[in-house]
């Protein structure tokens, strides 16, 4: 199976659960569990060439010129991992099934819980790094969802948000660090970053790029100091914990450490951080999890630590460590998954993790005793149980390794964590199976059906089994640190066996086991004196920490953003005059090229009326009718100096818009006051004006400067007006290029402004819905309303006058390609002729003869518009390509026939619409206000009055 | 000619300045669509100013740039869609509070509630 489907089956299994949840809860787990199982076996079938030491890889480009590519690899670790993620993933689907009540959201559950999985096998099948970190990311955000899946338990939220706060911040650590050995390899691909050990280490980025790394890794596996929120985020169903923060996600930092190991490791940089945290996380671990009373939490401090002796043997960087480690990970996976499974058993039966109420379980649940027991064994390192072997390949390793320069820090140090290891889990054993039965458990425990004790048990087998025939391991763990060594150091020759004799190993391991049975029978005044000694609360200097975040950023956003919304315009408007004049200084300025043209009286004059429009505008714009006539003549003079700078579209279409934004600003004039209020002091205009000004010569400066230069290089425009005619069959090259050149553009415009048309519609929805309802309806207009609403002339001429009207934009549509014209200003045109009908003769006259609604025709504009650049595809060409053709049809004269113009058409359609449906929506609101509107064309009708006689 | 182009670009968006920085909704809305004014004369002008060569192909050989043109005519378009969107919201507002004040009449100071 491709590796491509191995990373993309549960990626497309999640999308089934969460649809399916009303099929039942089998349906959801079942189409869960299918899809891993497809997932794992793609797996298993690549590992004849894995186990041969083959490296299966495959790829594809995504973006090469950031150097993400889509580029995976399984190799001996990634395999390991994908199988431990797969297999357990298994495991844990069976369990949750039958954990889950039949209140949770299934679906949601296992919808998450597939996110996860992909997200994870996604990360340890990626050979690029980048690829590596978007998966890595997609774990943090999935495993937020897990944590906080019982959203109505604030434990379970606050978890979640620590969870993902601190592995979030991880994860921009190590996209820096990523990027920085991206940077010194030249490459972002896996592959090529581990065959360049000495250009990496001998970089001098090279501790920037190992700390922020290791920071992303720490933080992942919860290694000290950011070991808190793994306790926390066991707020989580107990299936996610066994899952997440036993077998995989916590292990993703310890994947990537081991996937690093042969550029990063060896030197004293790595050796002194890693071994120092792995080993005070060791050891932390293991004495805060001894005197916790809650199960999960006992676990996940146990996970701490042993999650903290993995990555004191991979920082040792010897091949041993790094065999001892992988061991370590795959027993740790079995152990720990099943402990903690059990102790979701004990949790759904008895209803409480709490040591304190628990005990004398032996009896009531045998078979989770057996499960639990033989796990916990192998926990403290119980010979015949697999977690003794990788133990005592730890204390080997640690009697080698020299820290700050004493030679037993280190022994020390791993043996009194394997002390106090060896001690919780005595606790675990006697404390909750052992001892006398009690009858004030909450519920009545006993040992639940096969679903729940079937997984867990299979994973004690696997402890049995590896513990009693370490042999059967040893080429699979041999295979996986070969492929974590890769070129940097040989695979050790030591054999995996039970008995090597009476090596000092042997003897420490001997007094951890001892020692913790001690410190058990000691373990109530040892309790007793935990409790007395004050020590700081992780979660508290958390909050504390995020408080005083959200302070600082709650300071700043008062500060800067207080609701005054003038003064953000003015900063924004000084702020990009300074930054222009800053260039304008700081730059060259090139001689003029152009020659200035002459100006003639009639430009004098237009720009007379503009000037004088403007000005009026702004001394009058009190009156606020007044103020629309005057905008009125500057859109006008624009237009004209659209037509007369050469530009007979721009014309069309300014003067147009011009007609609707008036006609829509005097519906909004409508139930907005008619003045202006004078509010500003005098002090505060001649700011403004002051503003104003700097912006204005800014703008000119800048226009005027560059109207006399020409183009540093040849515009583009030279291919276009070349090609207009050639290849897209048009002489008006401004049509051309917005229905064809840039069509992609024009269709992203169109679906613009239906989105402003939709939300129009929208907003005026939620006004006529809403108390602004009755508001509107009791409203008495300000001004006199005209005797005659619907003057007769005026609806007799919009009537005769509509066929006309519609018969021009009709032919300005067709001419467009060729002439000045075009879909927009056809739009537009069509449009003022519709709206002329809602003016003359009311606005229910108008709309019972609405035929389509607009939003449908701005549905179909897009549609068709889209469909004409989808037709493109079938004669394999890109989306859009137009194609033009000419034909005869006697008796007319030879025309043309070009794809364009149906793409225009659904421009048309699209800006019909979209004008429509945002005037329709504002009369709409007028129409509210006054509720005599007639139902009548004409106030005064002499034929109806007529014919009302005649009844 | 460069030069009453270039002023009436400058004196556009100077009076659009200044009826932004109004307190009302409605001059506010005005200097908006003077600002556009301005800035969709500004883009055209990219262009260089000919008069009398409009982009038609014919059998002339100097025409003007269309491409400023074509970018122009859809911000024409699509300003006006602003425009009605920046209405209806400036609408709504003042027919729900019966104010029409462009600033926040006061700051909320008070701390909202901890999202746990």
């Amino acid at each position: 199976m491709s590796l491509f489907l191995i990373v993309a089956l549960p990626f497309l299994g999640a999308l089934l659960p969460g649809l399916m949840n009303s099929a039942g809860r089998a349906a959801c787990a079942g189409v869960t569990f299918t899809f891993s199982l497809a997932a794992f076996i793609g797996l298993l079938s690549h590992a004849p060439t894995v186990f041969a030491g083959g490296v299966v890889q495959t790829g594809v480009d995504w973006m090469p010129l950031l150097g993400l590519n889509f580029h995976l690899m399984l190799d001996g670790l990634g395999f390991f991992f994908a199988l431990l993620i797969l297999g357990i993933g298994l495991l844990i689907i069976t369990y949750a099934r039958y954990y889950l009540s039949r209140k949770d959201n299934m679906g949601e559950f296992f919808t998450y819980l597939l996110l996860f999985q992909g997200a994870m096998v996604g990360i340890v099948l990626s050979d690029n790094i980048l690829l590596l970190l978007i998966f890595w990311e997609l774990t943090s955000l999935s495993s937020f969802l897990l944590i906080g899946y019982w959203k109505h338990l604030p434990e379970g939220r606050q978890g979640a948000r620590m969870a993902l706060a601190v592995t979030g911040m991880g994860g921009l650590a190590m996209i820096g660090g990523m990027l920085i050995l991206g940077q010194i390899v030249g490459s972002y691909d896996l592959s090529v970053i581990l065959q360049n050990r000495e250009m990496i280490q001998e970089s001098p980025l090279y501790l920037p790029a190992l700390i922020l790394i290791l920071l992303g890794c720490f933080t992942k596996s919860a290694q000290f100091p950011f070991h808190f929120w793994l306790p926390h985020a066991m707020a989580a169903p107990t299936p996610v914990s066994a899952y997440l923060h036993s077998a995989t996600m916590v292990k993703a930092g310890i994947f990537l450490m081991a996937r690093m190991w042969p550029v990063l490791s060896g030197t004293t940089e790595w050796f002194v951080i890693v071994t120092t945290a792995g080993l005070i996380t060791m050891v932390l671990g293991a004495v805060i999890g001894l005197f916790k009373h809650d199960l999960k939490a006992l676990l996940a401090f146990s996970t701490v630590s042993h999650l903290g002796l993995i990555t004191m043997l991979l920082g040792t960087g010897t091949a041993f460590g790094a065999m001892a480690a992988v061991f370590h990970i795959l027993n740790h996976a079995t152990f720990k998954a099943a402990l903690f499974m059990s102790a979701g058993i004990i949790d759904h039966e008895a209803h409480t993790r709490d040591i304190r109420r628990l005990g004398g379980l032996r009896k009531l649940m045998p078979v989770t005793f057996v499960i639990a027991t033989l796990a916990s064994l192998s926990m403290a390192g119980i010979p015949f149980l697999n977690g003794f072997l990788s133990k005592e390949m730890m204390l080997e390793e640690a009697l080698h390794t020299t820290l700050f320069g004493s030679p037993w820090l280190v022994p020390v140090m791993a043996t009194v964590g394997a002390l106090f290891s060896a001690a919780y889990c005595f606790r675990l054993i006697g404390h909750t199976f052992l001892g006398p039965v009690r009858d004030d458990y909450p519920a009545t425990p006993h040992d639940p059906g096969f679903g729940m004790w079937g997984p867990p048990a299979l994973l004690v087998v696997l402890v049995v089994v590896i513990g009693s025939a370490p042999f059967l391991a040893e080429p699979f763990v041999k295979m996986v640190t070969g492929s974590v060594l890769g070129t940097a150091a040989e695979v050790p020759k030591n054999y995996l066996k039970i008995w090597h004799g009476l090596v000092p190993a042997l003897y420490m391991s001997v007094a951890a086991v001892v020692g913790g049975l001690i410190v058990l029978a000691l373990f109530k005044p040892l309790l007793r004196a935990w409790d007395a000694t004050p020590r700081p609360e992780a979660k508290v200097i958390f909050d504390a920490l995020i408080a005083g975040c959200v302070g600082i950023a709650r300071a700043v956003i008062h500060g800067v953003h207080n609701g005054a919304f003038s003064r953000y315009a003015a900063i924004f408007a000084i702020a990009v005059v300074a930054a222009g004049y800053h260039a304008w200084t700081t730059g060259t300025i090139a001689a003029p090229t152009r020659t200035v043209q002459p100006v003639d009286p009639v430009s004098i004059g237009g720009w007379l009326m503009l000037v004088v429009a403007t000005c009026g505008l702004v001394f009058l714009h009190r009156n606020r009718l007044l103020s629309l006539i005057l905008i009125g003549i500057v859109g006008l003079m624009v237009s004209v100096a659209f037509v007369y700078f050469s530009a007979p579209d721009l014309a069309m279409t300014q003067i147009t818009v011009e007609v609707v934004t008036i006609i829509l600003l005097l519906l909004a004039l409508n139930f907005l006051p008619n003045q202006t209020p004078v509010e500003s002091t005098v002090l505060r205009r001649v700011r403004d004006g002051g503003v104003a000004v700097a912006g204005g010569l800014a703008t000119m400066a800048m226009a005027y400067h560059y109207l006399l230069r020409d183009a540093v290089t040849t515009p583009i425009s030279e291919f276009h007006l070349a090609n207009s005619y050639k290849g897209g069959g048009g002489t008006n090259v401004v049509n051309v290029i917005l229905v064809d050149f840039r069509g992609f553009d024009t269709y992203g415009e169109i679906i613009v402004l239906g989105i402003a048309a939709l939300l129009i519609y929208a907003l005026t929805e939620t006004l006529l819905n809403g108390p602004v309802r009755a508001r509107l309806l009791n409203r008495l207009p300000d001004q006199p309303r005209a005797g005659d609403m619907h003057p007769m002339m005026m609806v007799v001429l919009t009537r005769v006058i509509m066929p006309v009207v519609l018969m021009v934009g009709f032919y300005i549509f067709l001419r467009g390609h060729n002439e000045p014209g075009g879909g927009f200003i056809a739009g537009l045109i069509v449009s003022i002729a519709v709206v002329m009908q809602y003016m003359a003769s009311g606005f229910s006259w108008a709309s019972a003869r609405l035929r389509y609604p607009y939003h449908g025709v701005i549905g179909a504009g897009v549609l068709i518009a889209g469909l004409t650049g989808i037709g493109s595809w079938f004669v394999a060409k890109p989306f859009l390509t137009s194609d033009f053709t000419y034909v005869r049809i006697p008796p007319f004269e030879k025309f043309e026939l070009a794809t364009a113009a149906l793409f225009d058409l659904g421009v048309f359609l699209a800006v019909v619409g979209a004008v429509m449906l945002s005037l329709e929506s504002f009369s709409r609101l007028a129409r509210r206000a006054h509720v005599e509107d007639s139902d009548h064309p004409m106030d005064i009708d002499p034929s109806r009055e007529l014919n009302q006689e005649g009844v | 000619m460069e030069l009453l182009v270039a002023s009436a670009i400058g004196i556009l968006t100077a009076a659009g300045l200044y009826l932004v920085l109004r307190l009302r909704t409605f001059p506010v809305i005005l200097g908006v669509s003077l600002l556009t004014y301005a800035v969709n004369v500004f883009l055209f002008s990219s262009g260089r100013l000919k008069v009398g060569a409009p982009p038609i192909l014919s059998d002339a050989t100097n025409y003007t740039d269309p491409l400023p043109q074509a970018l122009v005519l859809t911000a024409i378009v699509i300003s006006f869609g602003m425009t009605a969107v920046v209405v209806m919201i400036a609408l709504g507002s003042y027919l729900g509070s019966n104010d029409d004040n462009v600033n926040d009449p006061k700051i909320e100071t008070e701390e909202p509630e901890d999202l746990i």
